[in-house]
């Protein structure tokens, strides 16, 4: 399951690490876009495989932040 | 009057006063970071200074920066806009010590205002109503329990330093005030730099009426009428309104009179604006005071015929005020709505670059604008591109002018809140002037949910 991004903007922080086990609708990423943070939630519960940004980096909606499995 | 002034914004406010002095034959000089290197604003100024890297806290956040820019370029008078820096005490002290004159209100007004907590106190001092609540500052969480329950649910969880709606929520028992309590805090610590946290009783859907101020340095103050900004999402507001839909003359007078008392007991020079919320009774209590130009200001602007940024500058430069109580028009109505680049459904922000910008025009449309088609919209800044106002002779040709000018406005590229602001422009309840603070969630989230 890959979680996106669902909007543009700055990765403040990434409260997960690959290998911790998420349930379904927790945070696993916060973005933050014009003034705004919008936290990302997982839409399942597994373990985090791959995470592929990093705290400051920018990225686009649709842009993969994480996978889960 | 001034020979240069520096404008220590950027966007849409920072053209808006670069226009007023460029009417007055005054020079300007803009300050940008990095992502707005080729901004209008920029383009616009007489002189334009760089001040850093895009992230705002680098660049026009930076007082030593901006003080850096005004000396090189010898400013006289430094104008903050809204927002960023305007109402940081620092800025005006900076200016004081360099010689510059803030156009603005004196630092210790600033100051007061800033701390909520202070300001509240202040308020019920100058017998103006204040919105039942905690007495000063909740310590910890078993205060605020016990406040709470005193005042009774629902409760506002509010910082003292806050604005723009961060650090603030609404909590309706023990275990929410529980949960929001300690990351309310710390979120307030992290962006205003205190976790002075107080506690209001919660009103439900109060409409929000605001009154403008002018004082000069001679003690002479006006109001200049009422504002309605109950259009909101995320305790931000997205439609202004000149004068209020309720159209009560007698109230007007009243909380015209309370907020001249507020800018009176903290000795307010310049604009201000005097926030409160008012209940279905008629009832006003006092919210806050910006001290500061307010983003809605070309509403009044309309109805009252004055250019107040003129006046901001004539004021600062130590003019009377050339017109008491009695002179101030208010004539017809009128109507702003703000466009933010995010999409209108989840209201999220939605930068890149816009490809096609094209404006509406007619008699009675005004736009204040900070881009123009091949502008890039960063993440770095407030998503509020540019605004939209109409002026008409009623409420109801004015909504009708509304309508039409949302329709003709065209952004191409990125995502806007057109969408969101015709849908309620052409709401029945909108149209009766129905308006309260949860309009949007009452009214136009249901209606996509069903």
């Amino acid at each position: 399951m890959q979680i996106t991004a669902t909007m543009a903007g700055t990765v403040l922080s990434i409260p997960v690490a690959v290998g911790e086990a998420v349930s379904e609708g927790q945070d696993v990423i916060v973005l933050e876009s014009m003034k705004m943070e919008v936290p990302i939630q997982s839409e399942v519960a597994g373990t985090v495989r791959v995470v592929n940004v990093q705290v400051g980096d920018f990225v686009n909606e649709g842009d993969v932040l994480i996978e889960v499995e | 009057m001034f020979r240069k002034v520096l404008i220590a914004n950027r966007g849409e406010i920072a053209r808006r006063v670069i226009r007023t002095c460029r009417a007055m034959g005054i020079a300007t000089v803009a300050v940008y970071s990095d992502a707005d290197a080729n901004a209008l604003h920029v383009r616009e100024a007489d002189e334009a200074v760089r001040i850093g890297p895009p992230p705002v806290a680098a660049s026009y956040l930076q007082v030593d920066a901006v003080m850096e820019a005004a000396r090189q370029t010898q400013a006289d008078a430094l104008h903050p806009g809204y927002g960023l820096l305007s109402e940081n005490p620092a800025l005006a002290e900076a200016c004081a010590d360099a010689g510059v004159t803030f156009i603005g209100p004196p630092a210790h007004a600033i100051r007061e205002m800033g701390s909520k907590i202070r300001a509240r106190q202040l308020m019920r001092e100058a017998g103006v109503p204040i919105v039942p609540g905690s007495d000063g500052e909740v310590a910890d969480l078993t205060a605020a329990l016990q406040t709470a329950r005193d005042i009774g649910y629902p409760v506002m969880l509010k910082a003292s330093g806050g604005g723009g709606g961060i650090g603030m929520q609404v909590v309706e028992s023990d275990a929410q005030l529980e949960k929001a309590f300690a990351a309310n805090q710390q979120r307030a610590k992290s962006y205003f730099g205190s976790g002075a946290m107080f506690l209001e009783k919660y009103l439900e859907a109060p409409r929000h009426i605001e009154i403008q101020l002018l004082f000069d340095t001679h003690g002479h103050g006006v109001y200049l009428w009422e504002r309605e900004c109950s259009i909101q999402r995320r305790h931000q507001k997205v439609i202004e309104e000149a004068p209020s839909a309720l159209g009560d003359a007698g109230l007007r007078k009243r909380m015209g009179e309370a907020a001249l008392a507020a800018g009176r007991a903290i000795g307010y020079t310049n604009a201000g604006t005097v926030e409160f919320i008012v209940d279905g009774a008629g009832h006003f209590y006092f919210l806050e005071m910006n001290t500061r130009l307010q983003v809605e200001h070309p509403v009044t602007e309309a109805v009252t015929g004055l250019d107040l940024v003129e006046l901001q500058l004539r004021v600062a430069a130590g003019e009377p005020l050339p017109f008491d109580q009695a002179g101030v028009a208010l004539n017809g109505h009128a109507i702003e709505c703000r466009i933010y680049a995010e999409d209108p459904v989840r209201m999220l922000p939605s930068p890149g670059t816009i490809q096609v910008l094209e404006l509406p025009t007619g008699e009675g449309v005004r736009n204040d604008v900070g881009v123009e088609s091949g502008s890039v919209v960063t993440p770095y800044y407030d998503p509020m591109i540019g605004k939209l106002i109409v002026h008409a002779p009623t409420r109801e040709a004015a909504i009708a002018k509304m309508a039409q000018a949302l329709a003709e406005y065209r952004v191409e590229g990125i995502k806007t809140n057109l969408p969101l602001l015709a849908q309620i422009v052409a709401h029945p309840q909108f149209q009766a002037g129905a308006t309260t603070t949860d309009f949007i969630r009452q009214y136009v989230q249901n209606r996509k949910e069903s």
